[in-house]
């Protein structure tokens, strides 16, 4: 047993060193503890020492390894030539030894790194850019795959996606697109009223939040709230090696984890934003009738004819493939994460602004492509 | 005098009563081997006497005061006087080898860099971790590997209790007993207190001063390896039955 079992709870005898003729004579404990309230002091002692005079450790209690250290540093690295101490201490002294000047292999500094840098981070883009191709292929293949077997079609976790990334967002964009609505409106019916174009409010929050701007926030949202969670919760399992547990039972991580993000997504996006353009309108409708004094009823009952329906196609035609773009990134990153949580919360930082860029340039793409198209007669 | 105390311990996790009066008391410098059925709730009373987790109703002291008394700075400077070492090893993901046992002593603070980096080879060094591996992130270790950094975190500041879950688990044999010597050299060094928790009996026989038997949501019993052999019940009578081949193989 340790001849220090019967001490008292506040045990901590407190170091001290002193000169006596031509020996420094050391006593209480040295340790990490000990040592910490004076050990600016006991740091300038040591310096102001000579390692050549004798030095007597008999009267120390307890030492650690960090009293070991200090000692050994004051010594220049080696033991004095006169030396006594209890036999215990040496285990001490015998750990620090061997490492006090061991320096772990320094980090490579190199001119280079700039440019090395810079071509890495390119590599790392083409990487990510095959990755996500891959990715997509695989997806591609299961979806085939699932229509050969229908049996096999995950619907549960579909229809838990559906929940979680849906239904439940339901309130906070409906929220959101009545007050884009209302505040669009309340600056539109303004300008209108100087020029005496009062009507034309509703061809213009008609297109525009049909169109444009329902798809485009309710992405912008989704891509926040749901693309987020995809890559942590992806991240997460990575990071944990429930993906590496799921491929040792020959489950395919595309057809368990990637496809039902990608097919609910598909199907929950095109209904949120019909839901959420109907908020916004219903704002816009709303200060339309305190602004202008346009009837509620009047005012959708012009949008049907002068707002032609191919807008709402269009609109839901992008938010569906807006949803499948954030599912793809969102699923990407979370692939992409390393096990440590640096790296997951870097690349669901990632995942959310790239879907959100994403999201623009495709609408950009759009607006190209359907320029023609659900516009009124000229 | 004791520096762990629990007192009419009662634990309710989920929907059960995972520890109902349990009692416990470490003295300093004990070795005190916690052992217990999977399940048993030894890791949650590890969690309580740490802080973690408060039990429903009992008392947890930590060298002589509630381990939640005083402000920030004595909660602190209470948890810089013990060591932990998880289950899972607990490590920071985005930390090297190097960083994640520096970590305790940078905290402490008033340390040089060049005594930190002494300090952290040398526990490196003894839970026979090679200099290379200092600049590995965990992710690239292996599982015991993981553990003994874990150690070497634990120890990093030499506390004087360590509270350990599961130290030698994943680990060989050699390096288990090259485990079992560094605690006993640091314990006939610095008077170290130990409470581990192990479902090895080699680790438990060549360690414990004290063995404290977890089953039926209490401490079945305290005492010296002797005296719990001697208990009648049928966890005990199992967990040690493998114990009398070991002797015999021994001969012992
Ligand atoms: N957060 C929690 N919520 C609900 N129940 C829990 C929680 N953590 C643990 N439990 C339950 O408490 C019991 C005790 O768990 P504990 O981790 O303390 O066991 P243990 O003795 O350490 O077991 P092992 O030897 O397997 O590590 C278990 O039945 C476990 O299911
Ligand atoms: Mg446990």
């Amino acid at each position: 047993m340790s001849r220090h079992s019967v001490s008292t709870l506040h045990h901590i005898a407190p170091p001290s060193i002193e000169r006596h003729a031509d020996q420094w004579i050391l006593r209480g404990d040295w340790t990490l503890q000990a040592l910490r309230p004076r050990l600016k002091w006991f740091r300038f002692l040591l310096r102001t020492s000579t390692p050549e005079l004798g030095w007597d450790l008999t009267g120390v209690g307890r030492m650690d390894s960090f009293g070991a250290l200090l000692l050994w540093k004051a010594w220049g690295l080696r033991e004095p030539a006169v030396l006594a101490m209890a036999p215990d201490l040496h285990t001490a002294f015998e750990r620090i030894r061997q490492t006090a000047d061991m320096t772990p292999p320094p980090p490579r500094r190199d001119w280079l790194q700039p440019v090395v840098s810079m071509g890495e981070k390119v590599l790392r883009g083409a990487d990510e850019v095959r990755q996500f191709t891959g990715m997509f292929g695989q997806v591609v293949i299961e979806a085939a795959r699932l229509v050969l077997t229908p049996s096999r079609i995950p619907l549960k976790e579909v229809s838990a996606t559906l929940y979680k990334a849906g239904v439940t967002a339901l309130s906070i964009s409906a929220l959101l697109g009545f007050l884009i609505g209302v505040v669009l409106a309340y600056l539109m019916a303004y300008q209108l009223r100087n020029f005496g174009a009062d009507v034309f409010i509703v061809n213009l929050l008609g297109i525009g939040i049909i169109r444009e701007i329902g798809p485009v926030l309710v992405s912008v949202l989704v891509a926040g709230r749901s693309g987020s969670a995809f890559t942590a919760q992806i991240g997460v399992m990575r990071v944990t090696e429930e993906i590496d547990a799921l491929s040792a039972m020959g489950v395919s991580r595309h057809q368990r984890l990637i496809l039902p993000k990608l097919m609910a997504m598909l199907v929950a996006m095109p209904l949120l934003v019909l839901w959420t353009s109907a908020a916004a309108l219903v704002g816009g409708a709303f200060v339309a009738q305190i602004q202008l004094d346009l009837d509620i009823a009047y005012f959708f009952e012009t949008m049907q004819r002068v707002v032609p329906v191919q807008n709402l196609y269009i609109g839901l035609v992008k938010g569906s493939v807006f949803g499948g773009a954030i599912a793809l990134i969102a699923c990407h990153y979370g692939l992409r994460v390393q096990p440590n949580t640096e790296s997951l919360s870097a690349n669901t930082t990632k995942s959310v602004v790239v879907a959100i860029s994403a999201v623009i340039l495709i609408n950009a793409l759009f607006a190209v492509a359907t320029r023609g198209m659900g516009m009124p007669g000229r | 005098m004791n520096l762990v105390e629990l007192e009419g311990i009662w634990t309710r996790l989920g929907q059960e009563w995972v520890h109902r009066d349990v009692n416990l008391a470490v003295a300093r410098g004990e070795l005190l081997a916690l052992v217990g059925g999977s399940g048993a709730g030894k890791t949650t009373l590890l969690r309580h006497i740490i802080g973690l987790t408060r039990p429903a109703r009992g008392t947890v002291r930590v060298f002589g005061e509630p381990i939640h008394a005083g402000n920030r700075a004595a909660q602190q400077a209470r948890r810089q006087r013990f060591g932990v070492l998880f289950q899972h090893g607990a490590l920071f993901s985005a930390l090297t080898v190097y960083d994640n046992v520096a970590f305790p002593l940078r905290e402490f603070g008033g340390l040089h860099e060049d005594e930190i980096r002494a300090l952290v080879m040398s526990r490196l060094a003894q839970v026979e971790l090679e200099p290379r591996h200092a600049q590995l992130v965990p992710a690239q270790l292996s599982g015991g590997m993981v553990k003994r950094v874990a150690l070497a975190r634990a120890l990093a500041l030499e506390p004087e209790l360590l509270l350990l879950d599961e130290p030698t688990a994943g680990l060989d044999p050699e390096r288990s007993a090259g485990f079992v010597k560094l605690i006993r050299s640091l314990h006939a060094q610095l008077g170290l207190t130990v409470v581990f928790v192990t479902h090895d009996l080699e680790t438990l026989s060549a360690l414990a001063s004290q063995v404290a038997v977890m089953a039926e949501h209490r401490i079945l019993v305290a005492g010296t390896l002797e005296q719990v052999h001697q208990f009648e019940h049928p966890f005990i009578q199992n967990f040690f039955r493998f114990r009398a081949v070991v002797d015999e193989r021994e001969g012992l």
